[in-house]
């Protein structure tokens, strides 16, 4: 196990080196990742990963990859998805233009999951799903919308017990081992790089989803991002995180209203804040 | 107080000797207890509100980031890893499953172990597979004391007979015997 300080010293000078900062990441798990990434990569000591690392680009690329948890599911927590059916859509018909930013995509099922409600609801025509994350190589599944056939049986008991009102195997193709999303999903997704981690917002959004990334972070990191989150969103806005997040430990907390306690879904009180 | 914490791990059949254990202690019982029993996820906090009913000890699922504290009996959530934080706080994490589980046993007493070190003390119940066999290992490198509930009456002895195989089980207790184990920690 490599101690806290060696793992510090190790993501500050990455974060010097590479301008990827990792070093307000909850500690157990990033040492953990790191651990794994040695294990994996047979790297023997701290030493000679700091080394490796910093002179290697291709090393740290490596690195980047699976020192992130990219682990996900379609429909992942169905009575979320539920709720966000009914109690979030309603209000997001009510704009002309749709706008939604999914942040720490991973490999994109929770983008399709998300663009196939938008559809079912008869939404997804007018709206652009904006989906981040740091991880380029999970990105690039996510745009690929092709996943293991093997999976889709879980999936569909998953979209059954979101509410979901068609056949699962209507949004996708089989072919062989894989199942490819159907194109009407990705029309309006555009995937790219984000780091909540150090990048601004970009756009303003009604709703924003971000689940299963937050818990990665120190407290010092979540409140950065739920901050960058609240000046991201429209007047009224809504922001679901995940089953296990909360706006418990963020100096915003008071600014937005519970929709879903259980589910984990908020929504943004008042008018954006002047950025100071 | 010789120990800081108590962290537990099991499996098939721990609802009854986690029953066992914890109605028997005390609402003030001075040390958190932290337990990664293996469950379903869409179980979601059955296990938290059946426990609460019986028990006189505080129960409850934790939550991300929180502070951990004596008199109180934590649960790792359903589909997540449960690791200790140096500073005496709970992460969690949906990293790839550890011996087929998330929760992992091995993940809550490897970070446990890295956090309390000596003044940790580990219990191994009931269960049908080899998780917590690890983390053992590595409570005993960093001077934790170590338990296994003997598998000659554990009802799944699996999971004991792997903890002890690894050599860092001190000592292989009867259910009556660890319950009374811990009662005993009351009044050190
Ligand atoms: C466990 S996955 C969650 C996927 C999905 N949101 C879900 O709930 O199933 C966490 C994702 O967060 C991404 N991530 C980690 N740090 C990030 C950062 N600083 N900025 C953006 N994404 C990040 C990882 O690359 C990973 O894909």
């Amino acid at each position: 196990m490599i101690t806290s300080a060696e793992l510090q010293e190790l993501l500050t000078s990455i974060r010097n080196n590479y301008g990827y900062d990792f070093t307000e990441y909850a500690e157990a798990s990033a040492a953990r990742r790191v651990q794994h990434y040695m294990r994996t990569n047979r790297v023997n000591s701290i030493q000679e990963l700091s080394k490796s690392l910093l002179t290697d680009e291709n090393a740290f690329a490596q690195f980047v990859l699976e020192f992130t948890v990219n682990v996900t599911e379609m429909f992942r927590d169905p009575t979320f998805y539920k709720s966000l059916r009914e109690n979030v859509l309603k209000h997001l018909a009510t704009y002309p233009v749709i706008k939604i930013w999914i942040a720490g995509c991973s490999t994109g099922e929770e983008v399709y999951s998300t663009a196939i409600l938008l559809k079912e609801e008869g939404l997804l025509d007018r709206s652009v799903i904006y989906a981040t994350d740091i991880n380029q190589r999970a990105l690039q599944t996510a745009k690929d919308g092709i996943y293991r056939m093997d999976l889709m049986k879980a999936y569909t008991s998953n979209y059954q017990k979101a509410g979901g009102k068609n056949s699962f195997s209507d949004y996708y193709t089989a072919k062989y081992d894989s199942a490819m999303v159907d194109k009407s999903l990705k029309q309006n997704v555009v995937f790219s790089i984000h780091n909540l981690a150090v990048d601004s917002s970009f756009n303003e959004f009604q709703l924003i989803l971000c689940r299963n990334v937050l818990i990665y972070f120190n407290q010092k990191l979540q409140n950065r991002v739920i901050n960058l989150f609240y000046d991201s969103l429209s007047p009224f806005g809504f922001l679901a995180l995940g089953s296990k997040e909360s706006l418990l430990f963020s100096d915003k907390q008071k600014e937005f209203t519970d929709i879903d306690k259980r589910e984990k879904i908020y929504r943004k009180k008042i008018k954006p804040a002047t950025k100071t | 107080m010789k120990y800081e914490a108590v962290v537990i791990g099991t499996s098939a059949g721990g609802l009854y000797v986690l029953t066992a254990i914890l109605e028997a202690l005390p609402a003030t019982f001075p040390l958190p207890i932290i337990i990664v029993q293996h469950r379903s996820k869409d179980e979601r906090t059955l296990l938290e509100e059946v426990l609460s009913q019986k028990c006189k000890i505080h129960i409850k699922q934790v939550d991300e980031k929180e502070i951990i504290k004596g008199g109180t009996v934590y649960f790792a959530p359903p589909d997540y890893h449960l690791l200790i934080e140096q500073d005496r706080t709970f992460s969690l994490s949906c990293d790839e499953r550890v011996n087929y589980s998330r929760p992992s046993i091995d993940v809550l007493f490897e970070t446990a172990a890295y956090t309390y070190k000596d003044k940790l003390l580990a219990i191994i119940l009931t269960g049908a597979n080899q998780d917590g066999a690890n983390g053992i290992r590595t409570i005993r490198k960093m001077h934790g004391t170590t338990i296994a509930q003997d598998p000659a009456n554990a009802l799944y002895p699996a999971m004991p007979k792997a903890a002890i195989a690894t050599g860092c089980v001190q000592n292989i207790l009867s259910l009556e015997h660890i319950k009374n184990f811990v009662l005993g920690l009351y009044t050190v």
